[in-house]
């Protein structure tokens, strides 16, 4: 392991020491791993992530899932990447997953197992994503939208849905 | 509610009366909406709330009323214009966010600032703190009918925020802290304004204290209301004092310690019960534990003297003013910095501080221009709130008050 932009060793950064760990119990799990700025991140196949949140609460002692968000890297492939971001309370490290997931085209949402029923805060998170960017998770007890409204049209934060565009006025649901 | 007809001739009295009028009071859920507007909760956001008489049975939360395409407006700028919009998430706490903001910038930026500008952030920074947990204990109070205690909590926090004023020139909306430093140094009358004005503020809490901590009806509205295990804390990723109060000592501060909180002598308070009335106290001791931090920075900047608060790094320096009016090189780095702002390099980062609410990070991704590709803001109030409708199942209406306000769900930060 070679030393991150800040200088710092990298196996000595928090978090690395559970990515090694991951990587060793779960073979073929992560394709690809890296610990720049100090933030050990995993990459993992849409299908294993269940598997892999599932393997770090029970074994790896992440307790909490602090954040679940996407980014959309346009003209890239895979085009989306859904982020998690864990914490360990017991050990205090830190560890990223993220997901690529193509562009099934407009027809269609790119889909991903939800983790709820590994990590109940991933509920409402996940539901955000959805709102935003218009990836499925399937599995989801509620996937509605959580901040705009049901017949808000389009999903926002892509990076093909333009700043300025107007949505149709709707009247009151009931 | 069910139509109960009446029956037309009464039937023969029963052996047990009671009994058989619960089996013949088919009651049915109620439906209740309350909100987007409530007198009673501050904060834009609606219950959608289903009624076995007056406990709840469910409890659906609408949020997003105030949202405002936050992290969209931030990857359609440049990595400083970002800056005013943090201010707006929590309008409390300021410049909590700004610090959370720009220090993940710098770490993408892989630069320190100096050593005065990192106590002057922690001074700010505590000072938010303050003012935040005021509003929440004040409007808490207010929200129980109880204004005396509002008026000494407002009264404070106007002290707080005279004292960020003479920092930055706003009260609220502050815009402090810079990429690589903060705005300006403080004034040369600030400390001692300031230890002025933290006498008052501790006079304040202990009037606060005293007309409220021990009253009976505040003490019987928060007492065993929103109670949340610590278990299910964890499994909610709730943090902030909602945490601590159910006895986890979880603080951004002292886990993973940011600027200079590794010198600095404070504690941690934690609650037993993980009710509304713990999250109470940890949120007065929270304070006075921050009133602590100032005066240490005070004394500290006191000690190290006059120094820069800016970074002297090309790429996120401004040139001094009286320069750029009158030389070639100064008035392009001007120029450049104004249009263009700093590049960062091309990677990945998530920094987390300790907000008044919880942990606030931010999570930047950049593909080494001037404009960021993700900039996303992991919101406390916005997932302390999801598991409120655990909170409250089978309580009473009347404890979604208390139990809402001590969440403290900051629409600016929760709706983005």
């Amino acid at each position: 392991m070679g030393r991150d932009l800040m200088g710092r060793d990298l196996m000595e950064d928090f978090g690395s020491a559970a990515l090694k760990r991951l990587i060793d119990d779960l073979p073929g799990a992560v394709t690809e791993s890296h610990a720049n700025l100090g933030d050990a991140t995993a990459v993992v196949a849409a299908a294993r992530v269940v598997d892999v949140m599932l393997h770090l609460r029970d074994e790896l002692d992440f307790e909490m899932l602090m954040d679940v968000t996407a980014v959309d890297y346009l003209g890239r492939d895979p085009r989306f990447e859904v982020v998690y971001h864990l914490y360990s309370v017991a050990q205090n490290q830190r560890v990223r997953i993220k997901v690529g997931l193509a562009d099934p085209g407009s027809q269609a949402m790119p889909e991903i197992p939800s983790v709820n029923d590994v990590y109940p805060s991933a509920n409402w998170m996940e539901r955000e994503v959805f709102d935003m960017y218009g990836i499925r998770f399937e599995g989801h007890p509620d996937l509605r939208r959580i901040l705009l409204y049901e017949e808000f049209e389009g999903h926002p934060l892509r990076k093909d849905y333009p700043k300025e565009r107007r949505q149709p006025l709707v009247g009151p649901r009931n | 509610m069910a139509q109960h007809q009446p029956p037309l001739h009464f039937p023969e009295r029963p052996a047990d009366l009671e009994e058989d009028f619960e089996r013949d009071l088919h009651t049915e859920h109620q439906i209740l909406n309350m909100g987007p507007s409530h007198p009673a909760t501050h904060g834009t956001v609606k219950f959608l709330i289903e009624l076995d008489g007056e406990n709840i049975v469910n409890l659906d939360i609408q949020v997003g009323y105030l949202h405002r395409g936050f992290e969209k407006e931030c990857e359609s700028g440049t990595w400083y214009q970002a800056i005013p919009y943090t201010d707006r998430l929590n309008y409390n706490s300021a410049i909590l966010a700004n610090i959370g903001y720009v220090m993940a910038v710098e770490k993408l930026l892989g630069i320190e600032t100096t050593e005065r500008c990192q106590w002057l952030r922690v001074m700010s920074g505590e000072l938010s703190r303050v003012a935040d947990h005021l509003t929440r204990c004040g409007a808490g109070c207010l929200e129980l009918a109880a204004m005396t205690p509002f008026l000494y909590g407002i009264e404070a926090r106007e002290l707080t925020w005279d004292l960020l004023e003479m920092l930055c020139g706003a009260r609220v909306t502050s815009n402090y802290v810079r990429i690589g430093g903060v705005k300006h140094d403080m004034p040369r009358d600030f400390p001692a304004t300031a230890k002025d004005f933290i006498a008052k503020i501790r006079q304040l809490l202990v009037d606060f204290d005293d007309v409220i901590t021990s009253n009976r009806i505040f003490v019987d509205r928060l007492k065993g209301t929103g109670i949340i295990s610590k278990e299910d804390c964890l499994k909610y990723a709730v943090t902030g004092p909602i945490l601590r109060s159910a006895g986890v000592p979880l603080d951004v501060r002292k886990t993973d310690p940011y600027l200079v909180y590794d010198q600095i002598d404070f504690d941690v308070p934690i609650g037993e019960v993980g009710d509304n009335y713990d999250r109470y106290l940890v949120c007065v001791e929270e304070m006075q534990q921050s009133l602590r931090i100032v005066e240490q920075c005070l004394a500290h900047l006191d000690k190290i003297g006059p120094g820069p608060v800016n970074i002297d790094d090309p790429r996120v320096r401004w040139p001094a003013k009286g320069k750029v009016f009158n030389r070639m090189e100064e008035l392009i780095q001007q120029f450049k910095s104004v249009t263009e702002g700093p590049q960062v390099p091309a990677g990945e980062g998530y920094f987390a501080i300790e907000s008044a609410n919880g942990e606030l990070g931010f999570y930047l991704v950049s593909d080494g221009g001037a404009v960021p590709v993700k900039v996303r803001c992991r919101p406390p109030s916005f997932v302390n709130l999801a598991p409120m409708g655990e909170m409250l199942k089978g309580a009473m209406l009347a404890d979604l008050i208390p139990t809402f306000d001590f969440i403290n769900m900051i629409g600016g930060e929760c709706d983005r």
